[in-house]
């Protein structure tokens, strides 16, 4: 029961971290101003134009695709993959579980290998490109090797080495209740689900926040209509003004 | 300044291998304390400029929602590393998109990040030391804000909004640049980059009246504050004597003789670039709009238009609004303001002008989008008018027309290398070098379809490629303006004189 409780105090500590920290910084771009119209031309000319360019850019990375086609290919794989592997999740935390949850179990299993695999091919690009080599700083190559700890050990734990499922699915949903139980003393799970909080705890203070930022960059998120609509921004504070 | 090798061009175009330090030595003249005074900036570097250049830093952050955001999202993907015509130019790899963010982004995370103030070796944080701030200097200038890394970047992260960020935060601590700090400065005194006051002004323009007449036989006029006109015409002071920029201005003049308008340039706002931009200051670029809007106002215009250039259409379409709008004395009939470009071709849409292709029939043209009407800006109702307009109206004025390869047109477009702010002597070397690829996508044209002349909308591209041109083997006056093919093509009325005389 001592790892139950250590698992589950740092459970809360790392969504706690996650989710105040994450609000912040939301709310930091959102509150902060704009105050001048800099979309990346030629842009959509009205509010419904940016909800088709913004989601081209979140579903199918298109920018990315116009820049590299290597790296679009292994990041676009590794983002849906994780999308999969996140959704698969979700098994372990709804009781009963959600209908549509079990459709995506099929796909979900062989996403952890795409996953990895688009993780892999990213990382190799780190090492043999030498312009990526060049702006590459430590925590570039951690996070990578963080998430394909996670993935690996995931993998692990429904090929290798099997957890006690059901009395996982107990811990978790014991956390969620507030019924706390005892989490099975599987190293794999344990090392497994350490990186996962470790991800949660860095991720409103790393590179992570291109998440949230993507959506408040006014290089895309900006209707090209300065001409027709005043954009101006009345919080903007001016020296002397 | 050092000798330099003009870059080999390449077809395709390869994407060099790292030169690290390559172009560490090319900084552009520093600001003399009349200028940076001149501005409201000190005169040279302040005793604790280390502290204010962060306090500063700190202020933009707040004050820019996207500077904010682009230091946070990088993920150092290095889908920018190879789209800079600098890098693509030089090889060094501080010239990298990212890398050239990463010079500002390391200092933020070192003040301003929990990550960078605990661990900075491992997020690649660093103090703000005087080595750091000369790489700001030197590669900061070496940006020419063209927004080309913006368009491939997943997050549309602009390295121009982090340059213009990075020069701001110089200006206040007393490193400011002596190109653009002087220029702003001379456009507050007398209205124009040049420094040319109103009496030049009138007298040059007289001069041209003169060479059309003699030209065409038609008195077409060029007026200077004439009160009451319905057309204030905003140009790049370059257009008043600069080749080939003023065989634009005699195009814009013909088009509005042509069309039958009352028009006006201003000797208060005889400037539409706004160099304030390059510097990244809200506050100049609002003082330098807001002399157009005095203008306008003084003149009684009834509408604006805008000569051929990037960077001012940029801050006159994105920008002049915000800055110093609502124009509501102006017509709202038209748009507020309106390019020549757009003006020309609705003409020429409603088939307004007579126009003989045949006299352009000596050139075989192409089109250089400017990166800042590019990525920047907008022509006409639709994304994307920008591109089509100027083509069209080149079209309607010559028979030979080829575009460059696509990955080097419209969005994807090559800064000529001189925009930004380095369109100075002191920086020739990395402008030569960054038109690099620009010129390799020209030669390409030129062996296969015969391309003789590349026709521009920008006063910068148009004196950039007039000086680099000739170092890649091309002449000098193969860079045209798109007004100079309307001017050699239109047909005035009563037109009797002249090559290109109406034939009866």
């Amino acid at each position: 029961m001592v790892l139950g409780t250590v698992y589950a105090v740092l459970f809360y500590f790392a969504v706690a971290i996650f989710a105040v920290g994450l609000a912040f910084r939301i709310r930091l771009y959102a509150r902060t101003p704009a105050p001048l119209k800099i979309p990346t031309t030629p842009a959509p000319v009205t509010q419904a134009g940016v909800v088709v360019r913004m989601a081209k850019e979140v579903v199918f990375f298109e920018s990315l695709f116009k820049a590299n086609k290597w790296t679009w290919l292994f990041g676009w794989i590794f983002h849906a993959a994780l999308l999969l592997v996140l959704l698969r999740h979700l098994r372990y935390f709804t009781e009963p579980v959600w209908f549509w949850v079990g459709w995506v179990q099929p796909f979900g299993m062989y996403a952890g290998f795409a996953m990895t695999a688009g993780l892999a091919g990213l990382w190799v690009r780190r090492f043999t490109v030498e312009r990526v080599r060049y702006i590459s700083s430590p925590s570039d190559h951690l996070m990578l090797l963080l998430l394909i700890g996670i993935a690996a050990t995931g993998l692990m734990m429904k090929y290798v080495a099997h957890t006690d499922i059901l009395s996982l699915k107990a811990f978790i949903l014991g956390l969620l209740y507030f019924d706390w139980q005892p989490i099975p003393a599987d190293p794999v799970l344990l090392v497994h689900l350490a990186l996962v909080l470790i991800l949660l705890i860095i991720f409103p203070f790393s590179k992570l926040l291109h998440a949230p930022g993507v959506f408040f960059s006014p290089g895309r998120n900006q209707v090209d209509n300065p001409r027709e609509k005043r954009h101006f921004v009345p919080q903007t504070k001016l020296p002397g003004k | 300044m050092a000798d330099f090798d003009t870059p080999e061009i390449t077809i395709p175009l390869e994407i060099p291998t790292l030169n690290r330090g390559a172009m560490n030595h090319s900084s552009p003249f520093p600001a003399a304390p009349n200028h940076q005074e001149a501005l409201g900036f000190p005169g040279e570097l302040v005793d604790n400029w280390q502290t204010k250049a962060i306090d500063k830093l700190g202020e933009l952050l707040s004050r820019s929602r996207a500077l904010q955001v682009y230091m946070d999202g990088c993920v150092k993907c290095g889908a920018c590393t190879d789209k800079c015509h600098y890098f693509l130019g030089t090889g060094d790899p501080k010239n990298m998109p990212v890398a050239r963010q990463d010079l500002l982004r390391k200092v933020y995370r070192r003040y301003f990040t929990f990550a960078g103030k605990y661990f900075p070796w491992l997020v690649g944080a660093e103090d703000l030391t005087k080595e750091v701030l000369d790489d700001w200097y030197t590669y900061f200038h070496q940006c020419s804000q063209c927004r080309r890394c913006s368009v491939y970047c997943p997050y549309g992260i602009d390295t121009a909004e982090v340059s213009m960020a990075a020069r701001e935060i110089m200006d206040h601590i007393g490193k400011g640049q002596k190109y653009c700090n002087e220029i702003i400065g001379k456009v507050h005194k007398i209205g124009n980059n040049l420094g040319l006051p109103e009496p030049a002004l009138i007298d040059t323009l007289e001069g041209l009246e003169e060479d059309i007449q003699e030209e065409t036989g038609v008195v077409v006029r060029l007026p200077v504050n004439q009160k009451g006109a319905d057309i204030l015409l905003v140009t790049p002071s370059a257009d008043f004597f600069a080749e080939p920029h003023v065989d634009g201005l005699i195009g814009y003049a013909k088009v509005f003789h042509q069309a039958g308008v009352s028009w006006t340039v201003s000797s208060y706002a005889s400037e539409a670039a706004n160099f304030a931009m390059f510097i990244g200051s809200y506050e100049q670029m609002q003082k330098i709009a807001e002399r157009i809007r005095k203008a306008a106002e003084d003149l009684g215009v009834k509408r604006i238009i805008f000569g051929e250039c990037g960077h001012a259409w940029r801050v006159a379409y994105n920008f002049m609004n915000t800055l110093a709008g609502p124009f509501d004395f102006l017509d709202q009939n038209y748009p507020i303001p309106q390019h020549i470009c757009e003006f020309t071709n609705d003409l020429i849409e409603k088939g307004e002008l007579t126009l003989d292709k045949s006299r352009n029939d000596h050139m075989t043209l192409t089109f250089h989008d400017s990166c800042n009407v590019a990525r920047g800006s907008r022509m006409g109702d639709s994304p994307g008018g920008q591109f089509t307009i100027p083509r069209a109206i080149i079209k309607a004025c010559c028979n030979n027309f080829y575009d460059m390869a696509a990955d080097t047109i419209n969005e994807n477009t090559f800064c000529c290398g001189g925009g930004g702010g380095l369109l100075t002597d002191d920086l020739l070397e990395i402008r030569t070098k960054g038109a690099a690829p620009r010129m390799q996508a020209l030669k390409e044209v030129v062996d296969e379809h015969g391309v003789t002349h590349m026709a521009a909308i920008c006063a910068i591209c148009k004196s950039q490629f007039s000086k680099v041109m000739p170092k890649y083997g091309f002449d000098m006056d193969n860079i045209v303006s798109v007004h100079q093919l309307v001017s050699n093509a239109i047909v005035l009325d009563g037109q009797t004189t002249g090559d290109n005389a109406k034939v009866e």
